[in-house]
């Protein structure tokens, strides 16, 4: 639990010196607490950001130039037009013309994303009346779902508990084997068909094993789908009815994984898959390289969906809770 | 959203000619609303940037203003703009695909982020190649990093009938790329076509090993594999991709999708080089010659617009549709036609399935729910039509308060329902008046407003 919700007396781990350092070893890295790792993925993010509003607010009047040049640099973090607005004009209203230094703006701004993402920052809670806790991952295509698997199973694994991975992407080549490997790294059995087998019919057999097994928890993988695809969602939805003729609550948690990548589409993405398998949570994945993940922002205040974790590089221990403290200030480029 | 823009502008425009002369401020506004319509679509923002300048005198020059559909002109000078930018000019040269004129086995190199959908690309690219143009292709992994990686090549090889280069244990990127063009070599392949790791543009070791790579196998092509979905860290990735490894072509994944697009632009701009073909789907064919018009239209979301005005067209009977014509043409639109377009609008209302098979629905979708698309309310509206007397329909005028409160029990409807019917029609024909001055094209390509009132219903 320690993991997902940073106890305020849990001393700070010294912090990694500078990000460069970082992207020269990037794939192994050793493990440094959470927050410096989330720094060093964050760093990059924030750097060009960064950069940004010192150039414009070094000794400025905050005038509406100045006010349209930040809304731009929140835009370019994939924020969307109409937040960028909304926390450009609260700015406005508290700062205008206003003597500025970047510091100060770069702490209101901060300030204003937290506010926004704040309601949304919620830990993933495992409940263990249930048991197992069923585990859905979906996503579109390539987002990062079966590595999000292997690191919550590395996590959990490392908690102690028993968890089981069902590979249920039977469509993609070579998904199965993709799983089986990160399970045998992750110390997890994995339970899986051949490809091309019915994926609901493997989740409800794993879900049985699981139960049969008395495991703590069960993460089920599916194949990457674009949610604009009927037949697709409608597949997903299957997976969901079998599994709960086994337990009526489950899938007790259903991860969307969006890449930071992505841009506006992810408002779809959310929409979509949270009308079709009820969304519980999202993981978002990527935040290692330059993009901001700024969609995060307007998908709080859209659809409220809790925000649970990120991911920050390609191996197992590179997840982070989600903060919202830390996020914003993060991107924004201030020290927390 | 092109409806959104249209609107949009529209209101500016409005405005304007109201007041007869145009304002800075009538100017920015415009040019703003085609800006946020561009960011929205996930065009990059420095991409906007030039963009704005490049349309700016265009879009608010004395053509547009003097048009009588100004938004609509400047829809399709944007319009036209971002298709004239994606198609570029080398795009007639590649038209029919990949130029491959080198000495064989010529080399062809797939680079991009996590995800981006490298590995089936290079299956779909590797069918296309074998099947389209008889070439002897060996497909190649070099992704050691992910796990299964090599195996999922190995397995679509398979699956299309293409030899994969066999995996050595232990063996590194660049000595694998020599290797496949030795292999290559000796086997008489025309193509190697190489598939890489996703990496991140900030990960140094791994940009560095990618332009080894390249410097080691000399490709003819170095294709970067973006997704369609990228939003605005597209002007980043392009960039040190460019930069860093160098690239001669970019394939855009997951365009079956319904992401507006807008990194195809920023890619374009960005790297200067052509897009050449799209993704359309997960099965191995699903590859396609670039169609800068298509993605054009989808920036702006007109593409599905377009593609649903044609089966709207289908479905409307020809008789109707010509009278419709004849109407338009006439500048009159009473009761009965507004009658019999109900009439096709419930026709029209199995199309929620078919819908959602068009890429980008969602939005039409919504606009469809939202314009109450609802058989019973069509259904009432019909029969508060035909509660009228033949006088009233072709002469609305007579629509007092009494004769409304007639019409409403006699339709068993209520009065606002009426009022509401008729302030729809009253847009509908003030639309109708436009259509006239655009001609029947005109009606063809920007019918559905016609069809689906602003939101009239919403009133
Ligand atoms: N840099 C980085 N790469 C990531 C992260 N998460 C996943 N990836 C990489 O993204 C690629 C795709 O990840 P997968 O986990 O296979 O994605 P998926 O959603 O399961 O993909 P499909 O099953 O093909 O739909 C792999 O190369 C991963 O290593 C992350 O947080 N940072
Ligand atoms: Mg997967």
């Amino acid at each position: 639990m320690r993991f997902w919700r940073r106890s305020a007396e849990e001393p700070e781990e010294p912090e990694e010196p500078e990000a460069p350092q970082e992207a020269l070893e990037p794939r192994a890295a050793p493990a440094e607490g959470w927050f410096g790792r989330l720094k060093a993925g964050l760093a990059k993010s924030s750097a060009r950001l960064n950069e940004g509003l010192n150039r414009i607010f070094t000794r400025r009047r905050l005038d509406e130039a100045a006010l349209s040049e930040l809304e731009e640099l929140l835009i370019a973090s994939d924020m969307g037009v109409r937040v960028a607005e909304e926390v450009a004009a609260s700015l406005r209203r508290t700062r205008f013309n206003q003597e500025v230094a970047p510091e100060e703006v770069r702490a209101a701004l901060a300030a204003e994303v937290a506010r926004l993402v704040e309601p949304v920052s919620r830990p993933l809670v495992i409940d263990r009346e249930r048991r197992p806790f069923v585990i859905l991952v979906v996503g579109v295509n390539g987002s990062g779902k079966t590595t999000t698997i292997a690191k919550l199973a590395r996590h959990y694994r490392d908690e102690g508990r028993r968890v089981v991975l069902a590979a249920g992407d039977t469509f993609r080549a070579a998904a199965v084997e993709q799983l089986e490997i990160w399970g045998a790294r992750t110390g997890c059995p994995v339970i899986a068909r051949g490809e091309g087998a019915d994926a609901a019919g493997l989740a409800y057999d794993a879900l049985l094993e699981a139960q049969k097994e008395g495991a703590d928890i069960l993460l089920i993988d599916t194949a990457g789908r674009l949610h604009n695809k009927a037949a697709l969602m409608g597949e997903l939805q299957k997976i969901v009815r079998v599994l709960k003729k086994l337990d009526a609550a489950a899938p007790h948690s259903v991860l969307l994984v969006l890449d930071a990548t992505t841009g506006q589409n992810a408002h779809a993405q959310a929409e979509a898959f949270r009308e079709m398998v009820g969304v519980t949570g999202i993981v978002m994945t990527k935040l290692d390289g330059t993009a901001k993940g700024g969609v995060l922002v307007s998908l709080a205040e859209k659809y409220g969906i809790p925000i649970h974790a990120l991911g920050v590089g390609e191996s197992a221990e590179d997840l982070r809770p989600f903060e919202a403290q830390s996020f914003a200030q993060n991107l924004v480029g201030l020290e927390p | 959203m092109f409806d959104t823009l249209t609107t949009r502008l529209g209101d500016v425009f409005d405005r304007l000619r109201r007041r007869g002369v145009l304002s800075e401020g009538d100017v920015a506004a415009a040019l703003r609303e085609i800006r946020v319509a561009l960011l929205e679509a996930d065009v990059a923002l420095p991409v906007v940037r030039d963009f704005m300048a490049a349309v700016r005198e265009e879009a608010v020059g004395e053509n547009v203003l003097r048009s009588v559909t100004p938004a609509q002109m400047v829809v399709k000078i944007v319009h036209d703009h971002l298709a004239a930018i994606l198609r570029g000019a080398e795009s007639e040269a590649n038209a029919e695909g990949l130029d491959l004129n080198a000495v064989p086995p010529v080399a062809v190199l797939l680079l991009g982020l996590q995800g981006s959908g490298k590995t089936t690309t290079a299956a779909k690219l590797a069918k296309r190649l074998k099947e389209r143009e008889r070439k002897k292709v060996l497909l190649v992994s070099l992704d050691v990093q992910r796990p299964a990686a090599q195996q999922q090549l190995a397995v679509l090889g398979r699956q299309i009938g293409v030899p994969f280069l066999a995996v050595r244990p232990g063996e590194k990127p660049v000595e694998i790329a020599r290797r496949a063009l030795a292999s290559g070599k000796s086997e008489g392949c025309d193509v190697v076509l190489l598939d890489t790791a996703g990496r991140l543009h900030v990960n140094e070791e791994m940009m560095l090993e990618a332009a080894a790579v390249r410097a080691a196998v000399n490709p003819h092509q170095s294709l970067l594999v973006a997704d369609a979905m990228t939003g605005q860290d597209a002007v980043n990735l392009a960039k040190a991709f460019s930069e860093r490894v160098g690239l001669s072509g970019i394939i855009l994944t997951r365009v079956d999708g319904d992401a507006r697009g807008g990194a195809a632009l920023s890619l374009r701009a960005i790297t200067g080089k052509p897009i050449v073909f799209m993704g359309t789907g997960e099965r191995v064919d699903a590859l396609e010659p670039f169609h800068a018009e298509r993605i054009a239209g989808r920036i702006l979301g007109m593409g599905d617009v377009v593609s649903l005005v044609e089966k709207a067209a289908e479905t409307v009977e020809r008789e109707d549709a010509e009278k419709l014509t004849r109407k338009l043409e006439s500048g009159r639109f009473d009761l009965d036609d507004l009658s019999s377009q109900l009439r096709q609008l419930r026709r029209m209302g199995g199309m929620g399935n078919m819908l959602s098979l068009l890429p980008g629905v969602g939005k039409i979708k919504k606009q469809l729910s939202e314009a109450n698309i609802d058989e019973k309310i069509l259904k009432r509206q019909e029969a508060i039509i035909s509660s009228m007397t033949g006088a009233e329909r072709k002469n609305p005028k007579l629509l007092n308060g009494s004769r409304r409160r007639r019409i409403a029990a006699g339709s068993g409807t209520s009065v606002p329902e009426v009022n509401r019917l008729m302030k729809q029609y009253q847009d509908m024909a003030q639309m109708m008046k436009q259509m006239k001055k655009l001609g029947p094209k005109g009606f063809a390509r920007h019918g559905l407003p016609g069809l689906f009132p602003g939101g009239a219903p919403r009133h």
